[in-house]
This record gives C-alpha cells, sequence and structure tokens, in this order.
C-alpha cells in the first residue's frame, strides 16, 4: 500500500458528513438511441435553494429531472439526491427517496381514471397506515392550498390545463417533499394562468423552504419569481423591495448542447457577457 | 425509418423476450409482497369476464353448433350417429372451447390492457406512479394477471356449456336425436384427462393475454401512434402464443396423465 494511513478516501467523508446539497449532478451523461442528450453536466442545489432551468426545447431537461429521481438511468456520472446516490440504487430502493421529492410532470400525468381526491391522495393510500379521516383533511388542505377545494369530486378531464397543474403540485406536496421538481409548470397556459401557478411556486419556497429545480421557457417567469415573496397575511405574493432582492435563494443552469452553458445566481446572468445568454434573456 | 442490420435485429428481439419473461416473473412474485392491490383485482376482474361473456357464450354455441353439422356427416356415413354427442364434448372440452374463449379474450382484453398502459405511458402516468413511489407492475400488471386468468377459468366453464348445448340443438332439431341421450353420451365420453387438459389451458392462456397486453402497453414508445402499433402487436402475439403453446400444453399434460 502506497497510500498514507491518514488519508479518507473523499467517497468515505462525504457519507458520513450530513448532505449540504439536495441534489448533485457530476459530470452525467446521457444518450437516446446514439444521441447525446446530456453531456458531462455538473451542477449542485444547495438545501432552500430554487434553480431554474432554461433551453431550448430538446436540450434535455425534462430529462435531467427525471434522472434526479432516478426514473432513467444515466449512462455515466453521478447523481446523490437527499444524499443518496440515486445512480447506484435498485429501483425497489428508490421508492423510498422517492416519497420525499415532489414531481410536477410537464403535462401534469394525471391519473385519468382517479378522481381528484384519489390522485391528490395517491401516495397516502399506497403508503398506508394513514386513517381515512387524516386522508381527506390533508387532501383538503393541500386543495385549499392551491385553490381547487372545489374540485375533489371531479376527474381530471373535466379540468383546463391550469387547474391540472395546480392539482399537480398538490399531489406532488401532499406529503411535505423536501424537494420539488416542476416541469415547464407554466408550459402551455395564458399569462394570468401562469402567474398564478407561479405565484403557487413561490408560496411553497416561502412558507414551506423547499428546494426545488425549476424547468420554463418563459424567462417572465424566472424574474418574478426573483423578484417577489409570498406574504402570508395577505396570502398573495408582493414586489420585494430593489434593495432585498438578492437575498432570494434562487439561482439558474441553462443548457446547451448537452452542456451547462451558465450556472450562477441572478447578478451573475444579468451581467454575463455570453453573447447566448444576452440574446437569451433580452 | 432507417436500416438495422440483421445482428442488431436479433439481439433487439433477444432482448425484448428477456424483458417479456422478466415482467411475467415479476408480475408473479409481487402475489407474495405486499402491499396487495385487491380493488384493482376485482375491478379487472369485471372487465375482462363480465365483458367478454356474451361474445364468448355466442362464439362457443356457435361452434358446438357448427361441429355438431361437420361431425354428422362422417357420422352417419358409419351409421353412428348417436355418438355425437361424445365427440362435440371431447371437441369442445378439451379444445374448442378453452381456444375460442382465449381468442375472444385476446382480441378484446390484450388489445385493452396494451392500449390502457400505453397511453398511460405516453401521458407520463407510468413515470407519475414510479415518482409516487409506487411499482406500476405490483399496481398495474399484477392485478390484471390475476383478474386474466381467474376470469378465462370461468369463461371457459360456461362457454364449453354453451358449445355442448349448440351441439345438442343440432342434434335434436336437424338431426331429430333424443336429447336426453345426446346429454348422457356428452358426459360419458368426458374422462378426468379430458376436463383436467380443459381446465388447465384456460389458466394458462389467461396468463399469457394478461402479460402480453400488459408487456406492450408498458414498452410503448413514441407517441399516440406507439400506442396504435403495441395494441395491434398485443393482440397479434397473443393469439400466436394461445394457438402454438395449445399443441405443447395438449402434449405435455398427455404424457403427465398418461393418456
Ligand atoms: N425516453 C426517450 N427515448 C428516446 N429519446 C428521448 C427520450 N426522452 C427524451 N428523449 C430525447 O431527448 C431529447 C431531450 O428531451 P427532453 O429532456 O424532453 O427535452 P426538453 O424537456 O428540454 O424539451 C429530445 O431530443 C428527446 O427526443
Ligand atoms: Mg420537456
Amino acid at each position: 500500500m502506497s497510500a498514507p494511513p491518514t488519508l479518507i478516501e473523499p467517497s468515505a467523508a462525504e457519507a458520513t458528513q450530513p448532505a449540504r446539497e439536495a441534489i448533485v449532478f457530476e459530470e452525467v451523461a446521457i444518450a437516446f438511441e446514439d444521441k447525446k442528450v446530456l453531456n458531462g453536466i455538473t451542477f449542485r442545489l444547495p438545501y432552500g435553494e430554487s434553480k431554474i432551468i432554461l433551453g431550448v426545447a430538446g436540450s434535455g431537461k425534462s430529462t435531467l429531472l427525471k434522472l434526479a429521481i432516478g426514473l432513467l438511468r444515466p449512462d455515466s456520472g453521478r447523481i446523490l439526491t437527499l444524499g443518496e446516490d440515486v445512480t447506484s440504487m435498485k429501483e425497489e430502493e428508490l421508492f423510498d427517496l422517492r416519497r420525499r421529492v415532489g414531481i410536477v410532470f410537464q403535462e401534469s400525468a394525471l391519473f385519468d381514471s382517479l378522481r381528484v381526491r384519489e390522485n391528490v391522495a395517491f401516495r397516502l393510500y399506497e403508503e398506508g397506515g394513514t386513517r381515512e379521516s387524516e386522508i381527506e383533511d390533508r387532501v383538503r388542505e393541500v386543495l385549499r392550498f392551491v385553490e381547487l377545494e372545489h374540485t375533489l369530486e371531479m376527474f381530471p378531464v373535466e379540468l383546463s390545463g391550469g387547474m391540472r397543474r395546480r392539482v399537480a403540485i398538490a399531489r406532488a406536496i401532499i406529503t411535505k417533499p423536501e424537494v420539488l421538481l416542476y416541469d415547464s409548470p407554466t408550459g402551455g397556459l395564458d399569462p394570468v394562468t401562469s402567474t398564478t401557478i407561479i405565484e403557487l411556486i413561490i408560496k411553497q419556497r416561502d412558507v414551506y423552504k423547499t428546494s426545488a429545480l425549476l424547468v420554463t421557457h418563459r424567462l417572465q417567469d424566472a424574474f418574478v419569481m426573483a423578484t417577489h415573496y409570498f406574504d402570508q397575511r395577505t396570502n398573495k405574493m408582493e414586489l420585494l423591495p430593489p434593495g432585498e432582492r438578492g437575498e432570494v435563494p434562487l439561482s439558474f443552469l441553462i443548457l446547451r448542447d448537452g452542456k451547462v452553458l451558465f450556472d450562477g445566481d441572478t447578478q451573475q446572468l444579468a451581467h454575463s457577457q455570453d453573447q447566448y445568454i444576452r440574446e437569451y434573456i433580452s | 425509418m432507417e436500416l438495422i442490420s440483421p445482428g442488431e435485429f436479433a439481439k433487439e428481439k433477444v432482448q425484448s423476450v428477456q424483458d417479456y419473461v422478466l415482467l411475467a416473473v415479476r408480475s408473479v412474485a409481487n402475489l407474495f409482497r405486499s402491499p396487495r392491490y385487491f380493488g384493482d383485482a376485482v375491478q379487472q376482474a369485471d372487465i375482462i369476464g363480465v365483458g367478454s361473456l356474451p361474445i364468448v357464450l355466442a362464439a362457443c354455441f356457435f361452434t358446438g353448433a357448427a361441429l355438431a353439422l361437420n361431425t354428422a356427416k362422417s357420422l352417419g356415413r358409419f351409421g353412428a350417429l348417436t355418438l355425437i354427442g361424445q365427440l362435440v364434448s371431447i371437441g369442445i372440452v378439451t379444445e374448442l372451447g378453452p381456444v375460442l374463449a382465449a381468442l375472444v379474450v385476446a382480441g378484446r382484453n390484450a388489445s385493452g390492457m396494451a392500449s390502457e398502459l400505453g397511453s398511460m405511458i405516453v401521458t407520463e402516468q407510468i413515470d407519475a406512479m414510479r415518482a409516487l413511489g409506487t411499482d406500476p407492475v405490483k399496481k398495474l400488471v399484477t392485478p390484471r394477471v390475476i383478474s386474466t386468468v381467474l376470469m378465462m377459468f370461468f369463461l371457459t366453464i360456461l362457454g364449453d356449456f354453451l358449445g355442448l348445448l349448440g351441439g345438442n340443438v343440432i342434434a335434436t332439431v336437424v338431426l331429430g336425436l333424443d336429447s336426453r341421450q345426446y346429454w348422457s353420451s356428452a358426459w360419458q365420453a368426458l374422462e378426468f384427462s379430458d376436463v383436467f387438459t380443459g381446465l388447465t389451458k384456460p389458466l394458462v392462456f389467461g396468463f399469457i393475454i394478461s402479460t402480453i397486453g400488459c408487456y406492450y402497453g408498458l414498452s410503448t414508445k413514441g407517441g399516440t401512434q406507439g400506442v396504435g402499433r403495441s395494441t395491434t402487436e398485443a393482440v397479434m402475439w397473443a393469439m400466436i402464443l394461445i394457438i402454438a403453446v395449445d399443441v405443447f400444453v395438449t402434449r405435455v399434460l398427455m404424457v403427465i396423465l398418461g393418456s
């Protein structure tokens, strides 16, 4: 053995410390049928932070979110979610981890054979051990949070696009997950509805301090998230005074051609000299 | 459409068979693991059993009648028309009842399962289920397998009876035979091995139908078009397997039962 005994292997040291990051990607690559979609993605999402993921359609944003909870496996690289190495876990082991993460899919992905009530309560029913009356209370509580208590008995087909998105958010947050993954939550919605969805995301961020990855193509969404906070007294989001805007725990990740083109906070983004980014944010 | 080499093609096929076998094994293994989804199984049983009943009954009734007409022609030549009950009975119970019921259920339910699970794949509902911490094989496949196997069993028994009834109608109305004699010869012709064979087949066929339907559903790729493709492939392969495995099961049971 040539290595001195005092040296601790980095992986062992990491394992003993509590994770400070909700999600870590290290040199992650994935290809579909020889087409490289992500190629060497590295970033960190600290606890309590929201990271906005930007990139053109097909740049791998949805793929990145699915990788984070092991719905897809990377070809190489390492992914740590809530301190656990997703890349080395078996599907059965992942089920427990996934219960601590909420995800809102691009097209909501509500179960269309189930009512709103059963969709939202899905996790509680599956986990078992929760009394029917408590399930009812919690379903009503999260539906009130997204302001859709009246849709309890409806089927997903009876809801508008914006309502489906809100039910999907309710379903994701019912177990109070530590991280939320939002895939284009405002995609295909009108500006007014988009604003109510973003308000909801800000509410979740500021009331429960959840960490989040948020995919969007609307820079407007990112701007609103950077400049607003949720006021629990008025139950509305309010504009932050300019001096406090730097304090919002918000960062940006821009994907391009399978690589991370930009990873940084609002200030860094605003001052970036990259031609592509300047065009993107203008 | 891109061209793929024969080697690549063969590799893909072997991989699909492997995936299918794995799914079939997991669907059974889940029987012994909690949580178990009884509610989902009952709902499926309703869709499969009640939904397929009229068409299975009709198919078996008319096939029994046609069988009686055809055998009557040969039997008449030997002056052995009274044997008609026996021949119809053995033909229906060991072969036509199970196979007809299976083909009907394959057409209705292998396609139904493939398209339902396929739509769930393309709308990301399967991903959502996994993301919510639930195993789709346990929640969706296992209940379908249990229900299909059970329902095939009962559908086949009812189908057999209707097949015999079809033969009876021809025997009495067209051939002018005695109804009581028809039934007693039909009953006496059946040996234990015939009944055993006739009731084992539906269990095997039910397993094939449900696992093939679910396999094609869950391996759907490429949007709504993909759902259509999975659905037709599921029906085609379920039917081919039923007919091929029928020969195999018949032979194996003959050896086992020593007849
Ligand atoms: N399951 C899959 N099979 C094959 N190709 C896929 C799959 N998922 C995504 N892709 C491809 O990967 C690329 C990135 O997809 P996606 O992550 O959905 O992009 P985005 O969400 O940024 O629009 C696309 O070209 C898409 O066609
Ligand atoms: Mg996407």
